[in-house]
């Protein structure tokens, strides 16, 4: 496959940036995204080229590293699919392919693809947690968690915190990333004293890192790569209001 | 956390981003409610000129005991006008922290993922705000009206609609208004938090027949008078 | 510790390395095995709480175990500076675990216990690990589960309410709890989230895209590390009373394995030069069901569960060769080499006999697929046995994950696996209290070689980095902690500069080679070699050739690697060559480690020591040690400090599974 690429190249986080256009002969379909990135990235080397900076590490899905809007696509054509699972037989012979980071004033970007997503660390160190120390766990089975309530946390913890839901959203906003975390330990009942400080924390911590504000457009829904349900935004909600009628503010 | 009684309510929840949704969904609603009525209210035109026109004065008149002659109407406005500020203050506000939230765009334009109608709500707001200011305008004062403001309901509403860009202009709004209310509603239902992942599908279908019905319901009436049905 | 005993004689490697003082855990108390655990406990010595901020520990690493310790002594109050290379140490490399972990709940009333864990998993080792830290492991995996439902962990479960398990990787007992496919995702999101409640409180400091590159000791002493800040490039000293090191394992020593992209020996090896003796690197893990190779452009492989092998049928064409499709092989043609060779398993022999079969059948020119590697694993038969909905239910996510990599249709043709490297037993040395040969360095996690002798059972990483961090680690670094705080390092000490010195050297001289091979040719060329010989089945040849050729690729690699940039800014390329550079060194002793095992264990197997039936062929009489190597300096000898197996409770017997 000849493909054409035309990936935004940015030198550092004040450099000014463009896109800039690379063209690759020798693309096999059975190639990962990424093994394509990297086959550019050898030829680049060897010109003295400055290779492409993008961020990878597990390549199977579940780091949430990886991270490139493709096509005007956060990770891509194919459907709940990180970029490092995403294979070049989506694309065809003589295609052009626009690579661009993550857009978002919280994830400026450190250099070309690779952007700063420690925003996401800090929402969740502001509740994204249960407060128990090490040692102080009851035994396993003193409380029983409903199998329907068990499996719908595990939905909305599968969240890989890879920042395609800020990246694909038209409000710049991380609600479904907030969100994921608060549903998934809103629902077990280990999560339950801190619940309402919990939504009401994370709410403000995103809002305080100039996120956008949700407006349930639900573009994060559709490049999830983990599929995580709206419906888990509604649980936020849900908790934020329940909490900010009780007279909940945050610290 | 800190439970606390200092700062009040309004304060608390216009402070976040789930705050002003919540004041945008509680107005929507309101206007949901009112749009419903007045489509009943509407659709009264089909019984007749005496029919319609004593339905407008009995809006007049509701409660005139306590409130006094269009008190209660005015009491009416003083809410929507209200909610309309609220609502339309929120959508900026939201808007004006999407555009802080992302300064630098993307390329490659933004592939279409979510729904249409989400995507158009800020630009059907608008459509909608700009022909309400029309439609006030015309049918409520008169100003713009072939007949001036004294004339029965009825007659004005047949002789503005006679006006075939004004039945267009009419129908375009009651089509984005349509569309507003498709998701806007759905979105409400998020926003309070009663929307799962099993009743999300239910929901959405839910919403979009509403916003049909109040589409439909709003149209019939210009286009009956351009098919001559009302005249 | 580098006083000479005797020369090596000729089986032992021909004079490549020295033997030295033999070593001994020295912290395991005396008592009956099942009560160490509890009496350690008790012989630790405390600090108290008001003097514990006063003092500081560095963690390297925030997977399982590294995150769990650092978050654990923050909770505890004294100040933990915690470092990773990803950006976030949400994703640290534990996260791809998808199978479980075990635990002796007998939660099914299956006749599990400490004791059977404790057992199967010394067994399991093939009798190469050390009783006192298996027991212990079997003793607190009953902790772990508690600590993560508390956390929130949410492990699957069944009606009632309850935790589910299931069964694992030959065990008769079903003690393995799991997330989905996802366990080690939600097991390090609980430690992650713990971590991040402990940054907010302040006890703990975090430095994501920050690598460390070198060890500071001082005094005979670790106390502190020198730190590259993969953001700006800056080189960085962080001084402490402790350093624990929880950076993973070395599987990426051969390029391709399923470990992530920069999952790397750097930390470890970095400590190893400075002191630490680095135990049995020869053994490695390899998982027989990953995806294989597709072409020269691979970067990693993708480890697809071993329960496929539960309704799977693995088997190659019977003629040599033969280059059909699947389907148009006829039954009598192919051969179900597994059932064959091992009617009583069949299919679900462990994973090193499995592995090293469809090696064999490879080698036979039996394989199928790009270059002959890869076997078929089949689902044809479970398909109509069961019908596909249920195949669908128990296999589908795994399934699409094979088809989203493949393009091919497991429902229709059958998969293509291959064997990879997964996992490495060998690690730091340390005793008992996870201390290194070197004071105040603590090693945990996969970094260690502690508790999984020569073979890992599945489901037994996820615990034993738990158990390290949680519950071993925040005991057993208080104890030292005890004498804390230490006589302040200044920045200016000689061994401080000396060490930010060595660093600056290193980057400088890797950027200015400035030849003509990138990184990753040096480093696929490395994996490729001690895969060949240092892979499923090594020689005495094999390993010689790959001993000669080793340093000489090292040598390639300094003059001729091609870096672009500098090392002032972000600069990705810089961060593999380093990482390569220290594999490049590890490959040898990783060589050298499995030249002078003249026995086949767990995943070491030397094809001069297998059975007439070509099963592995242990020597207890000559190798039931751990082989502890001292780094000997530059281009000089590695030293061999032997710690004797001390087998009390379970008795070493051959493995068998015809």
């Amino acid at each position: 496959m000849k493909l054409t690429l035309r990936i935004w190249r940015q030198a550092s986080p004040d450099a000014k940036g463009k896109m800039k256009k690379y063209v690759l002969d020798d693309v096999e379909p059975d190639m990962s995204f990424l093994e394509m990135l990297d086959v550019l990235n050898e030829k680049l080397v060897l010109d003295d080229e400055d290779p492409v900076s993008f961020d990878h590490d597990c390549r199977e899905g579940i780091c949430g590293s990886c991270a490139m809007v493709i096509n005007g696509t956060a990770h891509g054509p194919q459907k709940n699919t990180t970029t490092c699972q995403l294979h070049m037989r989506h694309f065809a012979d003589g295609d052009t392919i626009d690579i661009e980071p993550w857009r978002a004033k919280a994830f400026p970007v450190i250099k070309d693809l690779v952007t700063d997503r420690s925003a996401f660390d800090e929402i969740i160190k502001a509740g994204g947690y249960i407060s128990v120390n090490t040692g102080s766990a009851p035994e396993a089975h003193a409380i029983p968690v409903d199998k329907v309530s068990a499996d719908d946390a595990f939905d909305a913890a599968t969240c890989i915190g890879c920042g395609a839901c800020v990246a694909a959203c038209p409000n710049g906003s991380s609600m479904l990333f907030t969100s994921a975390k608060v549903t998934h330990l809103g629902l077990l009942p280990q999560g339950q004293p801190e619940r309402a400080t919990r939504a009401i924390n994370m709410l403000a911590k995103q809002d305080e890192l100039d996120f956008g504000g949700c407006t349930n457009v639900g573009a994060c829904h559709e490049v999830c790569p983990k599929g995580i349900p709206l419906a888990s935004i509604a649980q936020l909600n849900h908790d934020v209001l329940g909490a900010t009628l009780a007279g909940a503010r945050s610290d | 956390m800190v439970i606390s009684p200092q700062r009040n309510i309004v304060s608390r929840t216009w402070g976040t981003s789930v705050g002003k949704k919540s004041v945008m969904a509680v107005t929507g609603g309101i206007f949901l409610l009112y749009v419903i009525a007045h489509m009943i209210g509407n659709l009264k035109i089909f019984f007749g000129i005496e029919t319609f026109d004593a339905y407008s004065q009995h809006l007049r008149e509701i409660g005139e005991a306590i409130f006094g002659y269009e008190g209660v109407l005015w009491l009416i406005r003083l809410v929507l006008v209200t909610a309309v500020v609220l609502h339309m203050w929120a959508a900026f506000s939201l808007w004006a922290r999407a555009k802080k939230a992302r300064p630098i765009g993307y390329q490659h334009r933004q592939s279409w993922q979510g729904s249409y109608a989400a995507r158009t709500m800020r630009w059907g707001g608008v459509i909608i705000a700009l022909f309400v200011i029309w439609h006030i305008l015309d049918l409520t004062t008169g100003t713009v009206n072939p007949l001036g403001g004294d004339e029965s309901a009825y007659l004005k509403l047949v002789a503005s609609f006679d006006r075939w860009y004004v039945a267009l202009f009419y129908i375009v709004a009651v089509v984005a208004l349509g569309f507003h209310i498709a998701h806007g509603l759905w979105s409400a239902i998020q926003t309070f938090g009663a929307n799962s992942a099993l009743k999300q599908h239910a929901l959405k279908t839910f919403s979009y027949v509403v916003a049909a019905a109040i589409t439909i319901g709003f149209a019939i009436v210009p286009l009956s008078v351009m098919t001559g049905l009302v005249r | 510790m580098s006083e000479l005993q005797q020369e090596p004689t000729a089986t032992q490697g021909e004079g490549r390395y020295v033997v030295g003082d033999p070593i001994a855990d020295t912290r395991a108390p005396d008592s009956p095995i099942g009560d160490r655990w509890a009496d350690r406990k008790f012989s630790a010595r405390l600090v108290n709480p008001a003097n514990r901020r006063k003092m500081s520990v560095i963690v390297v690493g925030t997977g399982l175990a590294g995150g769990a310790a650092a978050a654990t002594l923050g909770e505890a109050g004294y100040h933990v500076k915690s470092f990773c290379f990803q950006d976030s140490p949400r994703r640290a490399h534990s996260i791809a675990a998808q199978g479980g972990i075990n635990a002796a709940k007998n939660y099914r009333y299956d006749g599990d216990s400490v004791h059977r864990l404790f057992y199967d998993t010394v067994k399991g080792g093939d009798f190469r690990s050390r009783e006192s830290n298996v027991h212990r492991l079997a003793e607190v995996s009953l902790n772990i589960i508690d600590q993560c439902v508390a956390q929130g962990v949410p492990f699957a479960r069944e009606y009632s309410g309850l935790l589910d398990t299931r069964s694992f990787g030959g065990t008769q007992v079903s003690r393995t709890f799991y997330a989905r496919g996802q366990t080690g995702q939600q097991l390090l999101l609980g430690a992650y989230q713990a971590l991040e409640r402990q940054i907010a409180a302040g006890t703990v400091e975090m430095h994501p895209r920050t690598e460390m590159l070198d060890l500071i000791v001082v005094d005979g002493k670790a106390r502190g590390i020198v730190t590259r800040n993969l953001f700006n490039g800056q080189i960085e000293t962080h001084l402490a009373d402790a350093v624990i090191l929880c950076s993973g394992g070395y599987g990426n020593v051969y390029y391709l394995s399923t470990n992530a992209k920069g999952s790397n020996v750097t930390a470890a090896w970095r400590a190893h030069k400075r002191g630490a003796l680095f135990a049995n690197p020869c053994y490695t893990q390899i998982h027989p069901t990953c995806i294989p190779v597709s072409g020269e452009y691979q970067s990693k492989l993708t480890l697809m569960s071993e329960s496929l092998r539960n309704d799977g049928r693995v088997w190659v064409p019977k003629e040599r060769g033969d280059d059909r499709p699947p389907n148009d092989i006829p039954e009598d043609e192919r051969d179900y080499y597994l059932e064959r060779q091992y009617p009583a398993f069949g299919n679900l022999v462990p994973r090193d006999i499995a592995s090293r079969a469809a090696k064999n059948m490879c080698d036979a020119e039996h394989g199928v697929g790009p270059g002959g590697l890869g076997v078929y694993l089949d689902f044809s038969d479970a398909i109509e046995r069961l019908g596909r909905p249920a195949v669908e239910a128990k296999y589908g996510n795994l399934f699409e994950m094979y088809q989203r990599i493949t393009g091919d249709d497991p429902y229709e043709v059958p998969m293509r696996i291959y064997p990879a490297i997964h996992y490495t037993m060998g690690g730091l040395w340390v005793d008992y209290d996870l201390r290194s040969t070197i004071p105040g360095l603590f090693v945990g996690g996969e970094a260690n070689f502690s508790d999984h002798g020569a073979n890992r059972l599945g489901a037994s990483a996820l615990m034993q980095g738990l158990s390290d961090g949680y519950f071993v680690l925040p005991t057993t670094v208080a104890d030292y902690l005890a004498d804390a705080p230490f006589e302040a390092v200044p920045d200016d000490h000689p061994d401080v500069v000396e060490a930010v010195e060595a660093t600056r050297e290193r980057i400088d001289k890797l950027l200015s080679a400035n030849g003509h091979r990138t990184v990753d040719s040096f480093h696929r060329e490395l994996g490729q070699l001690v895969w060949d010989q240092c892979g499923m089945a090594r020689s005495k040849e094999g390993l010689e050739k790959a001993l000669d050729r080793i340093p000489s690729l090292r040598e390639e690699f300094w003059r001729d690697v091609k870096i672009v940039g500098t090392g002032d800014g972000f600069n990705q390329s810089l961060e593999k060559a380093g990482r390569v550079a220290d594999f490049m060194e590890l490959a040898e002793l990783m060589c050298m480690d499995a030249l002078h095992r003249e026995e086949s264990c767990g995943g070491h197997f030397r094809v001069e020591h297998q059975t007439e039936d070509g099963e592995a062929q242990r020597d207890d009489e000559n190798f039931s040690y751990v082989a502890a190597w001292e780094y000997g300096g530059d281009n000089q000898r590695p030293v061999l400090h032997k710690e004797d197996l001390d087998f009390s409770y379970v008795h070493p017997s051959q493995r068998s599974y015809k």
